[in-house]
Parts: C-alpha cells; structure tokens; sequence
C-alpha cells in the first residue's frame, strides 16, 4: 500500500447523501480479476449515457473541477461491501473523501487501499460545500500526522479523528495482513485452546 | 455482568487484543464467491503466503452466474473467466467448492444454512454485505473487502474494532399478509438508510420469535441496508430444529455439548445495549419502496412523503426523479412490467411456497415477465418435488436456475432502462437491476399479487 502523509489538493464536490458503492462502480464492472482498471468506470452511468458519450452535467465531465479529493454527502459508500468502489476511486487519482459519515465497510475497505476518509461534522461539510461552490479552485491541505485539514483561502484548519493503528498503516504503508501473519503463534495457542469440535 | 449475545460471541473469538485496542477475532467460517476472491487469491500468491485453514472456507459460483442453461459453458467471457478462476484456485488451495453443476450450488447466503455450516455462536464472514444473512441462527456474521477476504485466507482472524450495541424489539404479532420482509423494510424505513452504522444489531421481541429461520434469514439479510455491521437473534428451539441433521452440524454427543452451550447464548437480562429500538407488529403494514435506498419505504397503500428536511431534499428530489415519481403521490395503480424473485434476501423455499400458494389458478398480467429464481439447487429440487414448479408455470411465471441474477445484473437477467420491477431483493440502487432500470422492493407475497394485477394493488383486498 502506497505511503499517505500529506495532500495539497482542489475537491470535487458531489453533494448527495447516501451515495452507495453501486454507484461509485456499478456490478457489471465487477468482472475483472485484478485490482487495477477501474478508474474507468468510476461513477458510470452518472458519468456516461448508455452509448458511452459523457453526461456534460456531471461534475467529473465539468472541467472546472479537479483534485484528488471527493467531497461528498453524508453516508457515503453504502451498500454492497465491493472493495472495488474504494479501488475505482483510487485508480481514478482520488487520495481521500471528505464526508460526514461513512458506511462502516467502505471505510475500512478505503484504509486497506490507501485511500483516507475523512470525516467532518454535518455542519464542517456544508461549509466545504459552499467554499467549493464559491470557488472551485479552493485548495485543500490534508495532513494525516496532524489530522488536519487546512483550507489556505478561509485561514480555517478542521481536526479530523482517525484510529490510531490505521493511521500509523497509512502513514507507512503497511497492511493488517503484515500483522496478522506476524501473530500466528497466538492464533495457534487459540486454536489449540478451543474446546468444540465444530 | 451482564453480557449481550454478541459480547458473548465476540469475546469467544478474541485471539488477542492489539495494542491500540483493536480485537484479533478469530473466524469460524469464510464464504468465498467468484467476485470478491480472485484478487485476494492473487495476494496470497504475491505474498507467497499459504492458504491458513482451507477447511474453514466454502465456496460457490452465484454472482454472475446465468441463471439459464446452466450445464452449458457460460456464454459471456468475463463471467465464465471469473468462474474458471475460482475453480482454479480452489483447486490449487484444497478449498470445497460448490460451483455450476454442484447438487448444492446457490447463493452463498442461502447454502451455508442449508448445508450446517452456519451455527449458533459462530463467526462468519464473506466478501458480500449480505453475510449479515447467518446471523439469523446466533453467529456474528458480516461482509468484508477483499483484503480482508486475504487477510482471513491467510490467518482465518481479522483485525477489528468492537462495534457498538444495538437492540430491535418487535413485540405483538404481524398482521395477516405481512412477513419477514415487511418487518425489515418497515424498520429501515424507520431508522433510515444509514440509521444502524457502526452497530451490531440483536433483533428481539415475540414478533421476531414466532419467525421461522427463513424468515428470521430475510430480517437479518437486511440489517446492511440500514448501515449496521450485522444482525442476530439468540437461538433457540427453533433454530435448533433447523440445523439438526444437516450435513455439517454437529453429530451425536457434539450435538449434545453444542445445543448446550448454544443454550447460553442470549442478551443476559439487564443487559445494556447502546442504542434501543421498540416497535408494534400490529402496526406494520406490507411495505413497498419508492425511493433508490431501501430506507425510502412506506405502507404499500400510504403515500411518498410530502415533506423532507431541507438538508436531504435535494438527494431526495434526485431519488424521485430517477424512479419517475412525485412527492406525496400514492404507487397504487402504478403499472409494472417486471416481477423478481429472488436473491440471498427472499428466494428460500417458503417464499416459493408463498409464490405459488397465492398464484395457483391464475395467470400473471399479460404484460409482466415474472421470474422466479430459487437461492439453490436444494431449494429448486424441493420445489419440483412439491410440484410447484407446474403451478408456478402454468401461472405464466419462469423458474430459473440459482444464482444472485436480477438482485444486482451481473449476469443477463437486467431490468431495462426505465422499466418498473417489483422485486423481493434488497437493494433498490439506480441501476442496482440494470442502468436505468427502476427497483420497487417487497415481500415475496407483494411480488406475486403484482405479477398477477399487472400493477401496484393493496394487497389487503387480494389476499387468498
């Protein structure tokens, strides 16, 4: 997993709630057997007509917009636990979502792919909404060590929670898998210590 | 002190707890599909890590799967490039595989149970947010990504945080026309959409109680779809009565020590959850959505609200628009030209049973194109066997093989752009049948009623 210490970034913005993971990588997408690609059908078919021609007033094909942050509505990633949605976003070039509430699978799926998300209060998102809306170059600072996120333009800087352990995974690079295959011994002593057969 | 059901399970597979706090929770069993495990295959081999207990994971071949012709190649090549994936790699790791062709096969969520792999007190999990589905029999039960589908695959534990306790109790009973199904989708619409996240949920009360498993299954299916990590229900005689006999439940005097300890798995009496919840199941009516998250539901003879906090009109407006709907309307006399049975939620043998009982004597609506599509072999041969197949057929309603199909369109069953379908799945996402295509979702007894009026009824009137 690639290192995340600090971003320098605009936002998207994408203000709907309750965005689920259907949407962020539709099913029929899902056949591929590696983890890379998926960038391309991120957010298809708000993206894309059914003959493949860009939907003009989706802010993805609105050329003000750029960055490798998502600024989205509350609850986001919803739904199916495909971990392709947290892959599809990362492939696209995002490094972190900002929203108010994350779905409890997407959030973990997004840790294990390098992929921060950042949770603000209802009321730190809707002032984001209205910067980006103002200005949609508004810059973004994310500094994880800090847990900050500092917006230059308004002199405001927003705390952000983060577990600690994950941010440490994140900081480094490292994977859950890296500590798990490092206790196996403990996980043998359970085994061993189980008392039903089934 | 006292412990709830989920503690109890909880703290039996704690392996150690990390520093930091997170939990190393040991997993009893670990589903495997074609969708979610072939990057995670490919990491163990990245790694060079051995697969840790292959006889911990069952797999099958659901989500892509055609739910047509079944003995024949799989016609569309990325789906059957996914399948022979996974039959390679189970081949090469020694894990059972359940595929096309298996006298088992089917949904993942459906097979488990019906092979005894599911049991009380157990820890299950599955790269799909529907494994919520076992904890209908009192296991902790809850979908994973794929790295964690690696994770567990290499190590058979998971690193995680203990997720806070919540109680659902539904006390009285439902009322005639109203199932498993409508109890679920009357409580997310009551909690919403995102309404349980970060919780574990314990469904209890009579109501819950007087459920039979498959029905208890569709209520613990759900739990996702209002955000919580998973459902359960203590187990009792009920359960215990489904999982005896069954091919890999406990035998003989293992039988005996796990019904015992089985026994002990419930919420202690003054136990303090985090979040509580009470509803009457007098007062819940047969559900139908409107919306695009299963959390936009109302009475199938109530109207789509008129009003909605400012905050959410505009998602709410967008939701609406795509389903082609207005505020405060009523779906009653909406026609619908697609009728779905099926997916890990609704597709057991009760709910064909449920089918066919209302159907039998009388044809669907000429222009609706009904399927039916059983969660697994076992429930489609039980189906021929009770002869519902011919009264499903000469209803005008097409049975198919199993598989995931219409509930999310991986394969060809897709709902086209703009069309209506009733279906008993459980996600009503734009697009979630095929893009464009407009989800209504209901009980299987709702489903059926619709195929044969051609469109929305109150079903109160139309009961046998």
């Amino acid at each position: 997993m690639e290192k995340f210490q600090t971003l320098h970034s605009a936002a998207v913005p994408l203000p709907f709630e309750n965005i689920d993971t259907d949407q962020i990588i539709p099913a029929r997408f899902l056949k591929a057997t590696t983890r890379e690609g998926f960038g391309e059908n991120l957010f298809r078919d708000w993206r894309c007509n059914a003959d493949g021609t860009p939907k003009l007033d989706f802010v993805l094909n609105d050329p003000r917009y750029a960055g490798r942050i998502l600024l989205a509505g509350k609850n986001f990633g919803c739904g199916s636990s495909r971990e392709h949605a947290a892959w599809a976003l990362y492939d696209a070039g995002f490094r972190v979502v900002i929203s108010s509430y994350f779905a409890d699978i997407f959030r973990g799926n997004a840790l294990n792919t390098g992929l921060l998300p950042l949770q603000v209060t209802d009321a730190g998102l809707s002032q984001l909404f209205a910067w980006v809306e103002a200005d949609a170059d508004t810059q973004f600072v994310v500094n994880l060590p800090e847990q900050t996120l500092h917006v230059p333009a308004h002199n405001a800087t927003i705390g952000f929670e983060i577990d600690p352990y994950k941010k440490e995974c994140l900081i480094n690079g490292y994977d859950d898998i890296d500590y798990l295959v490092s206790q196996k011994p403990a996980i043998e002593a359970y085994e061993s210590n189980r008392t039903w057969t089934w | 002190m006292a412990t709830s059901l989920f503690d109890k399970i909880w703290d039996a597979h704690v392996v150690k707890t990390a520093p930091g706090g997170l939990d190393v929770i040991y997993i009893d069993r670990h589903l495997i599909h074609e969708v979610t495990s072939p990057q995670a295959f490919d990491e163990l081999e990245a790694r060079d890590l051995p697969l840790y207990r292959p006889a911990r994971i069952l797999a099958t071949a659901d989500h892509n799967v055609p739910t047509r012709n079944q003995h024949l190649p799989i016609e569309e090549p990325l789906s059957r490039s996914q399948v022979d994936k996974l039959t390679a790699n189970c081949a090469k790791y020694g894990v059972e595989l359940y595929g096309l062709g298996h006298a088992r096969q089917g949904i993942v969520h459906v097979i488990g149970p019906e092979l005894g792999l599911t049991l009380p007190g157990t820890t299950i999990v599955c790269g799909d947010s529907h494994t919520s589905t076992h904890g209908a029999f009192g296991a902790v039960a809850f979908g994973i990504g794929t790295s964690q589908v690696a994770q567990v695959m290499a190590t058979q534990c998971l690193l995680l945080s203990r997720p806070q306790r919540m109680r659902i109790t539904v006390d009285g009973e439902l009322r005639p026309g109203v199932t498993a199904k409508d109890l679920i989708l009357y409580v997310i619409s009551q909690l919403g959409t995102g309404g349980a996240t970060g919780y574990f949920v314990e469904y209890a009360g009579s109501a819950v109680r007087a459920l039979s498993m498959e029905g208890r299954m569709t209520v613990c299916n759900m739990s996702i779809e209002m955000g919580a990590r998973g459902g359960l229900i203590a187990p009792d005689e009920t359960t215990f009565a489904y999982v005896e006999g069954r091919p890999y439940a406990p035998k003989e005097a293992a039988w005996d020590q796990a019904v015992a300890y089985w026994k002990t798995l419930f919420s202690d009496k003054d136990t303090v959850f985090d979040a509580e919840h009470r509803f009457d199941a007098a007062a819940i009516p047969p559900m139908i959505t409107y919306g695009t998250n299963p959390g936009m539901g109302i009475a199938l003879n109530g109207h789509i609200p008129s009003e909605v906090p400012a905050s959410e009109a505009e998602s709410f407006d967008k939701s609406l628009q795509y389903m082609g709907f207005q505020r405060g309307e009523s779906l009653l006399g909406k026609e619908i030209n697609y009728v779905f049975i099926g997916s890990c939620t609704n597709s057991r043998i009760e709910d064909l049973r449920a089918v066919a009982a209302y159907v039998q004597g009388k044809q669907k609506a000429q222009h609706v194109e009904a399927i039916i599509v059983p969660g697994s072999k076992q429930v489609e041969q039980q189906a021929i066997a009770e002869g519902l197949d011919k009264i499903l057929a000469e209803a005008g309603f097409e049975l198919r093989e199993p598989g995931c199909s219409a509930c999310l369109a991986m394969n060809e069953d897709k709902i086209p752009a703009g069309a209506y379908c009733v279906a008993t799945s459980n996600r009503n996402f734009e697009g979630r049948q095929g893009p464009g295509s407009r989800t209504l979702l209901a009980s299987p007894l709702v489903a059926a009623i619709t195929a044969v009026q051609g469109r929305i009824v109150d079903i109160t009137q139309y009961l046998n």
